[in-house]
Formats: structure tokens, sequence, C-alpha cells
């Protein structure tokens, strides 16, 4: 049952209480994390409100002198774009990556 | 594990072809919710698939007056309070114009607070989204409006004792036939209402409750826009449909937020044209613009 | 181009100023008007309100002047002539939006007809005193273009004029009537469309997206588009550069407002329009406008009776003032006569203008009534002396 399910990275375990009926037909989407470094402005709200914890802010600074995020758990990124919608410095974005590479 | 994600330099933000990317980065402050409004009412345009040509955007003066400046459609920075009956001049002009307003809650409900609601009252076909942050900002904190009793403003320094205006309750009672109210926090449910507001015939308003990090937040001792969106996560409740009259927004304490009104009226143009079409009857040519 | 025929009402007709003025509208392709009610102007708003359904325009009574001023100007940026029409008070209250349709070079027209003030005054008497207001009223450095009619049948030529010079130039401009025209019912004749003369908007004829909306052409004057025209435009009332962006320092100030204040100075022997009787070989030449020259008439015939040497100009267009001419005249002329309604307006730009070489002898009127002829030739015949 384990090898049918994908494994979320974050867990040890599957985090279903039981398996969905259509689990084969869903595929949980992936994104790639772009983010334009120098934009940023630190205001944390993409780091505060990635559901799967994906970012977190650097230690070093951008050109303005901003903290700005980082991937630290690029694989649990599903594409939902919310740091995307969120980000009021158009500094971040994500693409879906599609099974041949990456999504364009 | 940390890694970097990879900046592809041939991969532009999916927003610039809607910003005038000239003029990025904007001016406004760290945490401020203001570009979150503008990705919003990019995603919501791209939503509703209407040709950008069609799209004029009119604000006001203040910090959400600035908004008109960064989006890449005819845009107008009008005079302060303005810019609904500028909007309304382009848009009785030319009906098929999808004329948007986006300006502050000083700029929309105290100077610009007569245009309002008679424009309300006529059901102009417009849309409003007035991005609400508790305080004129760009002139320093001075106390708006919508200022909450209590709430500290560089013209209230002992805090605010005039009671505030309730937008959604001043819109629907002028008449307003989409009232809405969103943070800036529920970015998606946000989009959405400016989709609908921007696709429902007459006069629509969506109010934006807006983090102000640099004087509201400040002034009040209350972070950053960070801490304000964290409070607004846990202090909004949604309530669609509910009592426009209850949605008084106190200081620091609950904020309810929904769809409040969804009903049909006539605009002003279908008004005037059923009107005279009654009238003048069938020598009555419908007015669908007055220039070709 | 000519006239669309759809809005002129050509013929013989009895008409008060005001209903005048709205038929000028008409014929000059005005389709937007958005006005507010205010006496003594009311029935210019009111017959456009009559026939706008029948010829495709659009009216609005918005709530206040503040929001008709901000109406027309977006009435014009979606492509229509637009118009509003008021009085003193209504005036002071445009002051604001007006900068903004000089600021973003907007053309439409203003009609004023003027009462007695200041403040409330006397809504149904004939005043002349907004006339440096007309030129100085809203703040910063601008020039306008301000025509003056003195006949109901002027009232009718002179505000497809102001539409012709608003959309020539690029600039709000101001029809100022008086109470006392705009009630004044006489015969106006109104040409057959292919007789009336119209200035076209200076419309942009390139690639939307190589669209400047300030880059100026040759005669100083940008080129317009329409909202929804797709060249995604930019304007704002900050200063701003030629792609319309607002920028902040003192060399945008110079090329963008310099520009605004330089295509109407830099041209104001095109733009003046005079009315000269006698001037040349006068002693004295009586300066007037709207309604006091008509009433200056038999005083200056009196005076030339009696062998004075009178001559008369009459300012057709009351701004830019006529500095030129008058400067030209100032050292073959004894003395300047002005009557105006006022306690002394453009009496001032007189003075100026003669720089000492001619007395210049105002007879003013305060207002809530036209003057009496005696006074100004009894000026006239101080003037001579």
């Amino acid at each position: 049952m384990a090898d049918k399910v994908q494994p979320d990275p974050r867990e040890d375990k599957p985090k279903y209480w039981r398996r969905p009926l259509d689990a084969d037909t869903v595929k949980v989407p992936h994104g790639e994390l772009h983010i334009l470094v120098d934009r940023c402005k630190g205001c944390q709200f993409c780091v505060t409100y990635c559901p799967r914890d994906v970012l977190e802010m650097s230690e070093d600074f951008n050109t303005k002198g901003y903290h700005y995020p980082v991937a630290q758990n690029d694989p649990a990124c599903v594409n939902c774009r919310l740091c995307e919608m969120l980000c009021p410095e158009f500094a971040i974005f994500c693409v879906e990556i599609k099974e041949e590479g990456t999504g364009k | 594990m940390k890694t970097k994600a990879p900046a592809a330099p041939d991969m532009s933000h999916p927003m610039e072809g809607l910003l005038r990317m000239d003029r990025i980065p904007h001016i406004w402050c760290p945490t401020c919710g203001l570009g979150t409004v503008v990705t919003a009412f990019a995603a919501a345009l791209e939503k509703i698939e209407i040709p950008l040509d069609d799209v004029v955007v009119v604000s006001g003066i203040g910090c959400t007056g600035r908004v008109a400046g960064y989006i890449k459609v005819d845009s107008f920075h009008t005079t302060h309070g303005r810019a609904i009956p500028f909007a309304t001049g382009l848009h009785l002009t030319n009906p098929k114009l999808k004329v948007v307003v986006i300006s502050g809650d000083g700029d929309l409900i105290s100077i610009g607070g007569n245009h309002f609601i008679h424009a309300a009252r006529r059901n102009i076909d417009i849309t409003v989204i007035c991005v609400n942050n508790f305080i004129y900002a760009m002139t320093g904190g001075q106390v708006a409006p919508t200022t909450p009793l209590k709430a500290n403003a560089s013209t209230m320094p002992y805090g605010n004792y005039e009671r505030p205006f309730n937008i959604p309750y001043l819109a629907e009672s002028s008449g307003a036939v989409y009232v809405a109210r969103w943070s800036a926090l529920h970015v998606r449910r946000l989009t959405n209402a400016m989709a609908e507001a921007m696709v429902k015939p007459g006069f629509s308003v969506v109010e934006v409750i807006s983090p102000c990090s640099t004087l509201y937040s400040r002034r009040n001792r209350l972070g950053t826009g960070l801490d304000l969106m964290k409070f607004y996560h846990d202090n909004c409740v949604i309530k669609h449909g509910a009592e426009t009259r209850g949605l008084d927004i106190q200081f620091q304490d609950e904020i309810v937020v929904g769809k409040f009104v969804d009903i049909e009226r006539p605009t002003y143009v279908e008004s005037m044209n059923n009107w005279y079409g009654e009238v003048f009857g069938d020598e009555y040519e419908p007015y669908e613009g007055s220039v070709k | 181009m000519t006239a669309d025929p759809r809005g002129v009402l050509t013929g013989e007709h009895y008409l008060d100023g005001d209903h005048a003025a709205a038929e000028g509208a008409l014929a000059a392709g005005c389709r937007f008007f958005a006005g507010y009610p205010i006496t003594p102007s009311t029935e210019v708003a009111e017959r456009i309100s009559a026939r706008f359904p029948k010829v495709g325009g659009i009216f609005v009574q918005m709530e206040d002047e503040l929001g008709s001023m901000a109406a027309i100007l977006g009435g014009a940026w979606a492509g229509a002539k637009s118009m509003t029409v008021t009085s003193g008070p209504g005036f002071s209250l445009m002051m604001e939006n007006l900068g903004l349709g000089i600021m973003m070079e907007v053309p439409t027209v203003i009609v004023n007809v003027q009462r007695g003030g200041p403040s409330t005054g006397l809504p149904t008497l004939p005043g002349q005193a907004d006339i440096m207001q007309a030129r100085w009223g809203s703040h910063g450095d601008y020039e306008v273009i301000a025509v003056s009619p003195s006949s109901p049948q002027e009232a009718f030529d002179h505000t497809i004029l102001a539409f012709n010079f608003s959309e020539k130039y690029r600039v709000p401009t101001l029809v100022m009537m008086d109470e006392c025209v705009g009630h004044m019912t006489e015969k106006v004749v109104i040409p057959k469309p292919e007789d009336i003369e119209i200035v076209p908007r200076k419309w942009y004829q390139g690639e939307p997206q190589d669209y400047l909306p300030y880059a100026p052409d040759d005669d100083m004057i940008p080129w317009m588009v329409k909202a929804g025209d797709g060249s995604r435009f930019h304007t704002t009332g900050l200063t701003h550069d030629e792609r319309g962006y607002p920028v902040m320092n003192a060399d945008c100030q110079e090329t963008c407002v310099g520009r605004l204040v330089d295509k109407i100075r830099s041209r104001i022997d095109e733009i003046v329009v005079l009315e000269e009787d006698e001037v040349d070989g006068a002693d004295v030449v009586l300066v007037s406008y709207g309604i006091s020259s008509r009433v200056a008439i038999p005083a200056v015939e009196r005076a030339r009776a009696e062998g004075m040497k009178v001559g008369s100009l009459r300012l057709v267009t009351v701004w830019p003032f006529p500095e030129n001419r008058i400067r030209e005249l100032a050292p073959k002329v004894k003395s300047f006569v002005i009557p105006e309604i006022n306690y002394g307006q453009l009496y001032y730009e007189l003075e100026r203008c003669a720089g000492g070489k001619a007395r210049t002898i105002l007879v003013p009127h305060g207002g809530g009534w036209v003057h009496d002829a005696q006074d100004i030739f009894d000026a006239i015949k101080e003037g001579a002396e």
C-alpha cells in the first residue's frame, strides 16, 4: 500500500488516515520555486504562510539589505502558488514541474 | 538540506505582462499589503479573460492611489477623492470599457464620500476596490473616517474618539449591487471577489483590509504588516450574507469578511435606455456610447 | 472638418445666451455633459439634458461641481468632446480639477455664466468679477484660453470657438459669459453644418505600443489617444515625463510645466481674437469685453460725435491677454479706458501692458447691473484731455 501512495517527504508515514479510492488517479503536483532575490523586502509573508513549510529566510542579505526567502525543502512544494499570490513585491513564483522535466 | 531555489534568468514573474516593469520596484513599504492587492487584481483580470485594452484603472491620491501607475492598462492617477466621478465620465462615454477604481479608504470615503454614495445610488457600472488600511498613510498617518475607536493617529494623538464608517453598510445603503470585504491575506477569495465584482453589472464594491506597517501598525504598536496579517488570520471571520449594519470594525477586534450583497438592479445606462425607450418609443436609439 | 449635422439646429432662432451656448456645444460636437445646477447657468444644462437623448449624447447631473469637472475630464479621455457649465461658486469648486485638466492636457470646455460675487453674491444679476480667477484660479503655473461673448449669437459662436481652441491647444477652455448675456433673448442664426468649422482632436496615428502621451509635436502639443485604443498609457496630475510617469524633480517640472505655459504663451498672437474699430490714430482706446462692450457703444458714439478720437478694442479672447497689441498702442494713445463689472481685474493687465506710456482709466461697477453709459462717456472724456 505504501508504495502506491506518494510519500510525504516531511513525514515518515503517509498523511492519509484511509487511502482515498482515487489515489491512483490523483497526482500531487510539485512546483519549482523561482525567487527574484533582489526584489524581496523581507516581509516574510511567503515563509509564514507556505502550507508545506518549504521556505525559510536566508541568513544573507540581498542588495537592498533584506533577508530573502530560500527553499529549505524544495520537494515539498505542491505548486499551490500561495507565496506567489501573497508576495507584495512580485519576487517569488512557482512553476509546475511536469513529469518530463521542468514545466514551462 | 538547504537549497537555494534556482533563479532562472530566462523566466520572468508571470505577472510582469501586466505590470509597468519600468517602474518596478514600487514605492510601497516592506510588509505593505498593496503589492498583494495588485497581484490579486492581476489574477482577477486573468480570471475574467477580458481583453486588457478594454480595462481602465482610475485611482485617487494616497498610497493606494499609486496603484494606477504600476498596472499596464490605460490608467489615470487623478485628484484626491475624484476617481469615482472621473471613472463615471469614462464609463458613460464608452460603456464598453471595464472601468475599475482602485483607491484608499480616505480618498474614497472621506473627500470622495459624496461621489461614492451617488455613484452607488445611480448604479454606475464600475468596480470600486477600496483598500482600507484605517489611516491616511501617504501623508503621515492621520485619522481616517475608517480608523477604529481608540486607535492612535497623528491627528488623534491621544486615540481616536470619532466613530468610523462601516464601508459595506455605507455601500449597501447607497445602492451598491455587490459588496464584499476580504483582507489582503485572503488572497484567493479576494481575487474571486474582484473577478465577480468586475463581471457584475452595476456598482460593485470590494473592501480590502490591508496592513499598513509604517503608519497604522507602528503608531498603534501592532508590529509589522506581517503581525497585522497574523491578526487577520486569527480574527477574520467569514460570514457570507451577513447584515452589513453589523460589520463595524472595533480596534483589534473581530473582522467579519465575506460577500454580503449580490443583487440585481438596472445600471444607470440601462435605466436611461429603458426609460427613454418608453418615453420616446421606437424613435429612440438606445445609447451605447457617444464615441464611435 | 465641419460639424456633425445631427447636433446642428440650423435656422433663425430667438434664444437666450444660455440656450445659445447649449446649441453651440451641440454644433461643436459635444456629446458628454456633466454639470450641477447653479443660477444663472442652469438653463444650459436643462437644454442639453433635453437635446442629448436625440443626438446620441449623454448627460449626467452630478452630485456637485467637483464631480462635474472630474467627470468631463474622464469623458474627454474616453474620446468625447465634453463640457460643463457653472457660475461663480461652482467655478471656485472646479478649480482643483481644472488644474488636473490643464496638467493632463485635456480638451474640454467650461462655461462660467458670471454673477455678482463674492460668495453667494447676486445669483440672478450680472458680474464680470471672475475674470482674474479664470486665469489664476487654480494653483500652480499654467496658461488658459478664455473667451467672452457679448450676445446670444456670440454665446453660440464663441462656444464653438472654445471647443476649437481646446482641441487645438489641448487645454481646458473657458467661456466667460455673464448673467446678462445668459438671460438675454435675441436672434441667433445657426448656420448649416457644412458652414461650421470644427477643429478635430489631435489623434495619435502611430502604433499603440510606441505611444508616448506627452511627447510634444512640433507645435508643442502632444498627440492624444482615448482609453481603450490599446496604447496602455498612464497619465497623472503629478509632474510627469513624456511617458506620463511621475518624475519628482526640478528638471522635469521645467520640461513638463514649462511646456504647458509656453504652448500658449509663445503663440499669443495666433490665439488672441480682437475686434478693433478706429483704433489707429485714436487718442482714447476703449478696451472692453462681454456685455460691457455693448453698453459702451453709445458712449463711444457720443464721444466721437463730440469730436473726440475714440477707438474701440473689444476682447473676444480675454485670456491670453493681448499684451503685444496693448504694448504697441500705448505710446500712440493718450489713454485707455476699461469698463468692467468689477472693481478692477483686467484693468491691472491693461495697466501693466501700457507700461506707463498711456493713462489707464478704470470704470468700475460692483455688479448687479450693467454700467450707465454716462459713466463710460465721462471716463472717455477724461481720457481725451
